[in-house]
């Protein structure tokens, strides 16, 4: 069997809801646990749980939270199996710690939701969904945990998937999927429960080792955030940065934003040699054929897939510190390797989401979030406190913003764009309206 | 067009030197915390790709303990040299002069004075704000929640309750004066990545990691060679034992394993079969539950 891709998973749930007694069962039973760690685990001092070890005590490292008992941080776990390897960001599930929520699924291809069989989808658990959804999650793994303690009934498993219907039409996500578990135990986590004969599904860990692999970046358009210039002697010059998304070969004509400065790809340098083509996620320093002012913060991208630029921007943000979000206050924003200076217009407070307008001092080259996670993304820094103080996902240019306009008449289509003029297009087609389609449909614009 | 996903490593290497860039542009002054090991080895072999055609922009830092190996310091001194890098060497004379070593002060204690405090005393004296490790997160518990990029504020200490979110690959170094940052570029390695690794790359790493005949005290599981001076409790005698070691320290903490892997793919088979964690030899971390957290809240790496 070929080997998927890495798959990057969080778990998410209200605090108790078994979700470190999940993880430890999983690296357990899929022999990822040393044994002096788990000897540590039955040594400790701590069981929490009514039978047998206590498996969180293998995830739950930190002092402090093992005399609270709750998770209070991020976590992050890795283990495999022969058929895939596996990262899983363990987020904590107490109010005060959503915005680590919010963390572990800014990167995560798929959310595991934990419920409690008999408490059903919870506040925490719709707020633990919504923000898996809002950060891109194409996958969302609702676990019924505590099976054991509703005698594995397929009534209450019914009801509380019926009971998440509302939940589940509200959210834009690709996927959902349903499992009755009992971490405790072990059913239908590695392997098929006798106890659910009712359940005719995967375990839960076939469903991870089966799961698509994520959308490739490098099928999008090419995004490339210059880091640094890497200039050792005076007859070369660099950028070094990270292929985003797309690919680049020598040649191409590349666009400096926001400049707007062109050059071609001289070479794509990298230690282990020079190479033909380059793409997402792979890190390179590019050499241009003229020796243009670029600098860290600019992006480099195809002059016909160019992301548009703007000085203000509709975001939805996520606050994650203590202090609201100040409008008076500066803040700056980082995006990609390129740090603004910004002003906030909006309302947000410790763990909340909310719209806001962003006022930048200089233009920003941007894609949305929903069309690139990485051009998309941004996280807010106080100035005076050096913290980070929230995380934004780019919808769109607010209506105030003029670049856009100046710039219509040469900028190239976004996704979003090019997905409304294809329906536009085929609409008229229909009606008999004959276009040349070739370059669109190249992805070259129109 | 469409392009295949990278392999594992290959991602993680692009992650890492991703990172690396990132702490050369975001600070005034990193530097790169040089303990010899075979993770050690990696990060240096990446700085090597993050800035190609060009040197490492920053020095090599190595807390010598002069508890070490005599094979790690020769190892140190030829491995930089061919690179080309720039070393610089700190130990905490103070102590050693009040007379600081294991025998006598035990092993956490010693460790303190001539590891953690040596590390803080030294990136102060070098006015870094920036230090560059190899811890990996799968290590040991504690650091399975350290950021990559983790703060650490006056006095090089880590709040592990007050970390700044950190989101996508998106890196906040904003610190004040006298505030530093310790970056961690292989924090998603494991230690099988690690090994394939420098397999595939061929990495040079020090002999210690390799299986051949050597004096040693059999204490309990631990193996303890006699290349420094360990003093045998009554009723221990040297045997000889082929053996080599899975992680490095100073002599009297990392113990060696009972092996026969003396090539690195002998190394990896092992390590595929192994149930027992990497940092189980070094004694110091086993002194009291959650010790590492302690000590990495008191400015341990
Ligand atoms: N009966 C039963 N108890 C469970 C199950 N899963 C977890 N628990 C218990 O629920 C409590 C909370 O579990 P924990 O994993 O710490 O929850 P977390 O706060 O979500 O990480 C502990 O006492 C566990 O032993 C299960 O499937 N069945």
């Amino acid at each position: 069997m070929s080997l998927l891709p890495l798959l990057r998973i969080s778990t998410a749930g209200s605090v108790d809801d078994g979700k470190s007694t999940l993880i430890g069962r999983l690296l357990y039973d899929t022999k990822t646990v040393w044994d002096d760690h788990m000897e540590e685990v039955r040594k400790s001092k701590v069981n929490r749980a009514s039978r047998g070890f206590d498996l969180s005590l293998l995830t739950d490292g930190l002092r402090a939270e093992r005399e609270q008992g709750i998770t209070i941080d991020v976590a992050y776990r890795y283990f495999s199996t022969p058929r895939r390897q596996f990262i899983v960001a363990d987020t904590p599930g107490h109010e005060q710690y959503t915005r680590n929520m919010a963390t572990g699924a800014s990167t995560c291809d798929l959310a595991i939701i934990l419920l409690d069989a008999r408490k059903g989808v919870l506040e925490q658990s719709r707020r633990h969904a919504r923000i898996a959804a809002l950060l891109g999650v194409k996958r969302l793994v609702f676990t019924v945990n505590k099976m054991d303690l509703v005698d594995f009934s397929q009534e209450v498993f019914d009801e509380i998937q019926a009971q998440a219907g509302p939940l589940l039409a509200e959210l834009d996500c690709g996927h959902v999927d349903f499992l009755p578990i009992s971490a405790l135990d072990g059913d239908n986590v590695v392997a098929r429960s006798p106890r659910t004969p009712w359940y005719t599904g995967p375990s839960l860990l076939e469903l991870l080792e089966t799961a698509a692999p994520p959308a490739l970046a490098s099928a999008l358009p090419f995004r490339f955030p210059v880091q640094l210039v890497i200039r050792p002697h005076l007859d070369f010059r660099g950028y070094a940065g990270q292929i985003v998304s797309g690919a680049i070969r020598p040649g191409e004509t590349v666009l400096a934003l926001p400049s707007g400065k062109r050059s071609r790809v001289k070479r794509i340098v990298t230690f282990d040699g020079d190479l033909d083509v380059a793409y997402a996620p792979m890190s390179v320093t590019l050499e241009l054929e003229d020796e243009l002012d670029i600098a860290r913060g600019d992006l480099l991208a195809l002059p016909a897939t160019a992301p548009k630029t703007a000085t203000r921007l509709t975001t939805t943000v996520i606050w994650m510190n203590e202090a609201p979000l100040d409008g008076r206050r500066g803040y700056l924003l980082q995006h990609g390797t390129r740090t603004v200076p910004v002003r906030l217009h909006g309302v947000a407070a410790l763990n909340e989401i909310a719209r806001v307008e962003v006022e930048l001092a200089e233009a920003l080259p941007y894609d949305s979030y929903r069309d690139n996670r990485s051009t998309g993304g941004f996280i807010l820094i106080d100035t005076i406190t050096n913290l980070t103080m929230g995380a934004g996902l780019i919808e769109g240019a607010a209506s105030t913003g003029q670049s856009e306009l100046q710039k219509f008449s040469d900028a190239p289509f976004t996704p979003a764009e090019r997905r409304k003029l294809r329906a536009v297009m085929a609409h008229m087609q229909r009606f008999g309206v004959k276009f040349d389609t070739d370059d669109f449909n190249q992805g070259e614009g129109i | 067009m469409t392009y295949p996903a990278l392999s594992h490593l290959r991602a993680l290497e692009a992650e890492s030197l991703h990172i690396l860039r990132e702490t050369a542009a975001q600070f005034r002054k990193p530097v790169l915390l040089y303990s010899i090991g075979k993770d050690s080895s990696v990060l240096v072999h990446l700085a090597r790709k993050a800035f190609h055609p060009g040197r490492i922009p920053f020095p090599l830092l190595h807390i010598d303990t002069t508890y070490e190996y005599p094979e790690m310091i020769e190892f140190r001194d030829r491995f930089t040299r061919e690179i080309g890098a720039e070393l610089r060497v700190y130990t905490n004379g103070d102590a050693i002069a009040e007379g600081t070593n294991p025998y006598d002060l035990g092993t956490a204690k010693c460790c303190h004075q001539l590891r953690t405090r040596a590390l803080v005393d030294a990136l102060k004296a070098g006015g870094y704000d920036a230090a560059l490790g190899g811890a990996r997160r799968d290590e040991e518990k504690s650091r399975a929640k350290e950021r990559v990029f983790s703060f650490r504020d006056k006095e090089g200490r880590w709040d592990p309750r007050n970390q700044r979110p950190e989101l996508w690959s998106l890196y906040n170094g904003k610190v004040d004066p006298g505030e530093s940052i310790r970056v961690f570029p292989l924090s998603n390695w494991t230690e099988m990545d690690v090994w394939r690794y420098i397999e595939s790359e061929a990495i040079p790493i020090v002999s210690l990691y390799y299986a051949m005949p050597r004096q040693v005290l059999v204490r309990g599981a631990t193996l303890i060679p006699m290349e420094t001076n360990v003093k045998p409790l009554p009723g221990e005698v040297p045997q000889t034992v082929i053996c080599r070691m899975r992680s490095l320290g100073c002599t009297p903490c990392s113990g060696a394993i009972r092996s026969e892997a003396d090539t690195i793919s002998k190394v990896i088979d092992e390590l595929t079969a192994f149930k027992r964690s990497e940092r189980e030899n070094r004694v110091i971390d086993h002194d009291q539950e959650g010790s590492m957290e302690l000590k990495k809240r008191e400015g341990y790496f």
